[in-house]
């Protein structure tokens, strides 16, 4: 099958380029990561991120024929359609909207920042007790589908507005882990966060264009954390 | 070579669940540390965790007690736990699960808004005599998550300064063996640099990719490992692999212990439940290595499933849809991406896989380094300066084999002892080892060798024939004859990576250099392990051979000791002196 990969180094080449890869994968249905190594094995110069192979450490997360997700879970029969049998071939950039480094790996200091404004750790004054902190199934549900986030970033470098403004639009996947606390039933710093975002760019920057949702390969959903958050900050305004 | 130094009190190599809650604990108390790690932190292998945190917080059953965790801890180790270390554990054990959710971490609860608990393999109430016990604490199935990214944050929240993207490469130690720090390399620029430091703490995980079939991640290569062998530390129990018996065949992806603690089971192919066969009274929750050897003889007798045999079934639709989802719902989505199976309705294909190192650098409770002063048999020392926390350590609390959510546990009451001790022994003032330019010309020849390779064999080709040399020697059983061509076989594998090539020579994130200097690691983690097994001349635990089918508690009821610098096997006495409970003598071991 043939495959084509953005290839940049810093070093080496004034310019990016898309470069032609000829790779035998015995016509199985092979994760794109896989593919990724079988390249590298080729060609030892490619770089890109990999670690846990298995969709949960969020370093691989990449450009795949034009829709950002996870190489080492996603099939190439789920790549595009024509990739499996050969009709197509398999295009990898990196990340959109991020520095390139080199070749696939990008520069997520934006994204990481973006993460640490929120103040992503629980925040409780009251003593501790000897045991934990008790909290019922209820409260501990509604963080159902905020705490699995991966910090892929799959999301945030899909999103136009995050595009425009990562420096001022904190973009979802902060968002959705701002959202994560202010849900825990054992934070008590619902004020202080909600105050951080009450700005036009931190948060009501989102136009609900759902491009992160469409992404997320954990099947999260940011667009949905930002609804309860604006409501939030409105109720707050009142 | 001229590299920059930069200086701290104290380094922790590794943001896994050890590296972060050492240096959570040191960065409270406000001396100056830096943790390195090659991955952003969060995507530590610990992330992968599953199943939970074993610990007696006496949630699921009021009455629970710490010395039943004990108990069971000391059997499941066939008796070469270190029992002052796993006592340690068992009892400072609640205290930092109840720390860990004090920082948010988002455990699963019961109804009563406590922790919930679920049994895995090898507990007990009673001392062995009360029946199953549920004691692992969990976040659905994806506790390493959850406890990793909480850390993280906590470190975050504390000021901890992060090297990530950071490689270390070397140990650096002066003339008597003293730890200085590491030589590391910045992956973004490739930048060399040496961080000196009065404490240096290896948090760096296990080595799952010396074997061709493992669940562990494509990161972990056994660095801490392969420095202090270099640097001329002994590393205990190395032979000791654990091959948990859920790895989804074909891929090595785990599903959690925590499926068949939930009610899952093993069946072959025909459909019979074979753990009755093998362990009538706790059966598909004996222990690790009882299992997994219990499903390789199903699949040698010929009762494997597929076309060829060779794996079996974990049926898991009996528990329905609403518990598989709630409780289990990681676990359907990777059997659905890497079984094509969905658990909801049929069951997944697994096979006995690669999946822990119980062996290490020997430590005490502190995490100090040891090594052996006057030979084998000698007395342990500390090494001044080095620590070791995690999987790469051995304190030794999982001996032969270790027992499912023991690790989380060990992680963070390791990581949390290291950093109170450095913490205080800074406070009283520690030396700084000085290492002399020859000192430094050892711990950066390896990066020149790389360097000024010309021509040679490829790294992925020698990486591919080393895991295949350990699958195929050194797997779940193992038989003299063939170890010994084992052992020859990495002897030759070291004379031709020593010459290997590394066709990339750029700076910026240059990852072929990354694995080429991994693999010097790994091989140097497989000459230990092949030699250790071939050396240990009896069954015990997860170290079964056919030539020696017993266990031999005259001869071995101790850990052996591999010595890098004559690649001789030694031995070391076992701790049978717990301070606060009696000795749990050693039994023969059934579930
Ligand atoms: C799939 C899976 C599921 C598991 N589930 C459970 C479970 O449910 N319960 C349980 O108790 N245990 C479980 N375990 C075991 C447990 O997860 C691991 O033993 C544990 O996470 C190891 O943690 P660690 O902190 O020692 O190292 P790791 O989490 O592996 O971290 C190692 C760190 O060291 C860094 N590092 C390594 N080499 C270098 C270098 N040269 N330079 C710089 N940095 C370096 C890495 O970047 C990383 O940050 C599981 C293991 C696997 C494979
Ligand atoms: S919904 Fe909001 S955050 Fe999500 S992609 Fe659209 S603009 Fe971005
Ligand atoms: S919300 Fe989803 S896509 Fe975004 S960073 Fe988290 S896991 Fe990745
Ligand atoms: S390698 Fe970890 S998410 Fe893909």
């Amino acid at each position: 099958m043939k495959v084509s990969i953005y290839r940049y180094n810093p070093e080496t080449d004034r310019e990016p380029y898309m470069k032609e890869y000829e790779v035998d994968t015995g016509g199985k249905d092979l994760m794109v990561l896989d593919v990724l190594n079988l390249v590298k094995e080729q060609d030892d110069s490619l770089v890109y991120r990999r670690s846990c192979r298995e969709g949960v450490c969020g370093s691989d997360g990449m450009n795949i024929n034009g829709k950002n997700g996870l190489a080492c879970i996603t099939p190439l029969s789920l790549a595009a359609p024509g990739v499996l049998d050969g009709r197509k071939a398999l295009i990898l950039r990196p990340l959109p909207g991020l520095p390139v480094v080199r070749d696939l790996v990008v520069d997520m200091t934006m994204f990481y920042n973006q993460y640490e404004k929120v103040q992503p750790y629980l925040q409780n004054n009251t003593p501790a007790p000897a045991i934990e902190r008790l909290q019922s199934p209820a409260d501990r549900e509604k963080i159902d589908g905020l705490y699995e986030c991966i910090l892929c970033a799959c999301c945030s470098t899909s999103c136009p507005s995050f595009w425009w403004n990562p420096d001022k639009f904190l973009g979802p996947a902060a968002l959705l882990q701002s959202y994560r606390f202010l849900a825990d039933s054992r934070d008590q710093a619902t004020d202080e966060r909600l105050a951080r975002m009450d700005d036009p760019f931190s948060l009501f920057r989102c136009r609900g264009i759902m491009n992160c949702v469409s992404v997320c390969p954990k099947g999260l959903n940011p667009t949905r954390a930002i609804g309860h958050i604006r409501e939030m900050l409105l109720e707050r305004a009142v | 070579m001229s590299i920059r130094t930069v200086t701290f009190d104290a380094i922790v190599v590794g943001g896994g669940g050890a590296g972060m809650r050492a240096s959570l604990q040191m960065a409270q108390s406000g001396f100056k540390t830096a943790l390195i790690s090659k991955v952003f932190p969060t995507r530590s292998h610990t992330v992968s965790a599953q199943g939970g945190i074993t610990c007696a917080i006496a949630s699921a059953d009021p009455n629970d007690d710490w010395r039943w965790h004990m108990y069971d801890t000391v059997k499941g180790s066939d008796y070469i736990g270190d029992q002052d270390a796993i006592e340690y554990m068992c009892s400072v054990g609640p205290q930092t699960v109840f720390e860990l959710e004090h920082m948010g971490l988002p455990f699963s609860r019961t109804e009563e808004g406590r922790i919930y608990q679920r049994p895995f393999g090898g507990q007990s109430k009673n001392y062995g005599e009360g029946g199953q016990a549920a004691r692992t604490c969990a976040a659905a199935d994806r506790t390493g998550h959850a406890l990793l990214h909480t850390l993280y944050q906590q470190n975050l929240k504390n000021g901890t300064q992060f090297y990530s993207e950071w490689y270390a490469a070397e140990l650096v130690t002066d003339a008597r063996g003293h730890a200085a720090g590491v030589i590391a390399i910045c992956i973004e620029t490739g930048e060399a640099v040496f961080f000196k430091a009065k404490a240096t703490v290896f948090a760096t995980g296990g080595a799952g990719r010396i074997y061709s079939s493992t669940t562990n991640a494509l990161i972990n290569t056994g660095d801490g490992i392969g420095m202090a062998l270099r640097a001329g530390v002994p590393v205990q129990d190395i032979e000791m692999w654990q091959f948990h018996p859920t790895g989804i065949a074909g891929a090595g992806t785990l599903v959690t212990e925590g499926c068949r603690g939930e009610g899952g089971y093993l069946i072959n192919k025909d459909g019979e439940r074979f753990m009755e066969r093998y362990a009538p009274n706790a059966k598909d929750l004996a222990g690790r290595d009882v299992v997994a050897r219990s499903m390789m003889m199903e699949i040698l007798d010929g009762r494997g499933c597929g076309p060829n045999g060779d794996y079996v079934y974990l049926k898991l639709d009996h528990l329905g849809e609403e518990v598989l989802h709630t409780r289990l719902p990681g676990i359907c989505e990777l059997s659905k991406t890497f079984a094509h199976a969905d658990p909801v309705k049929e069951p997944i294909p697994v096979v006995p896989t690669c999946h822990y190192m119980m062996g290490g650098i020997p430590t005490n409770i502190h995490g100090q380094a040891l090594r052996l002063d006057g030979g084998h048999q000698g007395q342990a020392q500390h090494i001044p300066g080095l620590f070791a926390v995690g999987e790469v350590a051995c304190v030794s609390v999982h001996g032969a084999n270790r027992l499912g959510g023991n690790s989380l546990l060990d992680l963070v009451v390791f990581g949390r002892a290291a950093g109170l001790y450095i913490e205080e022994a800074l406070r009283q003032g520690m030396d700084q080892a000085e290492p002399n330019s020859d000192d430094m010309d050892r711990a950066t020849a390896r990066l020149r060798r790389w360097d000024d390779s010309r021509s040679g064999e490829s790294v992925a080709s020698l990486r591919k024939e080393l895991q295949t040399t350990m699958q195929n020697a050194f797997g779940v059983f193992r038989k003299g004859d063939l170890m010994i061509d084992g052992v020859k076989k990495v002897a030759d594998l070291r004379g031709r990576i020593g010459e290997a090539h590394l066709g990339d020579k750029s700076k910026a994130f240059n990852t072929a250099r990354i694995e080429a200097l991994e693999l010097d690691n790994l091989l140097e983690v497989a000459e230990a392990t092949a030699i250790a097994a071939e050396g240990r001349t009896e069954s015990r635990g997860a170290h079964s051979r056919y030539d020696y089918p017993d266990r031999d508690d005259e001869n071995w009821l101790c850990h052996s000791i591999f010595d890098p610098k004559t690649k001789q096997l030694g031995k070391r006495d076992v701790n049978f002196k717990p301070k606060t409970v009696d000795t749990f003598k050693p039994k023969v071991r059934t579930y």
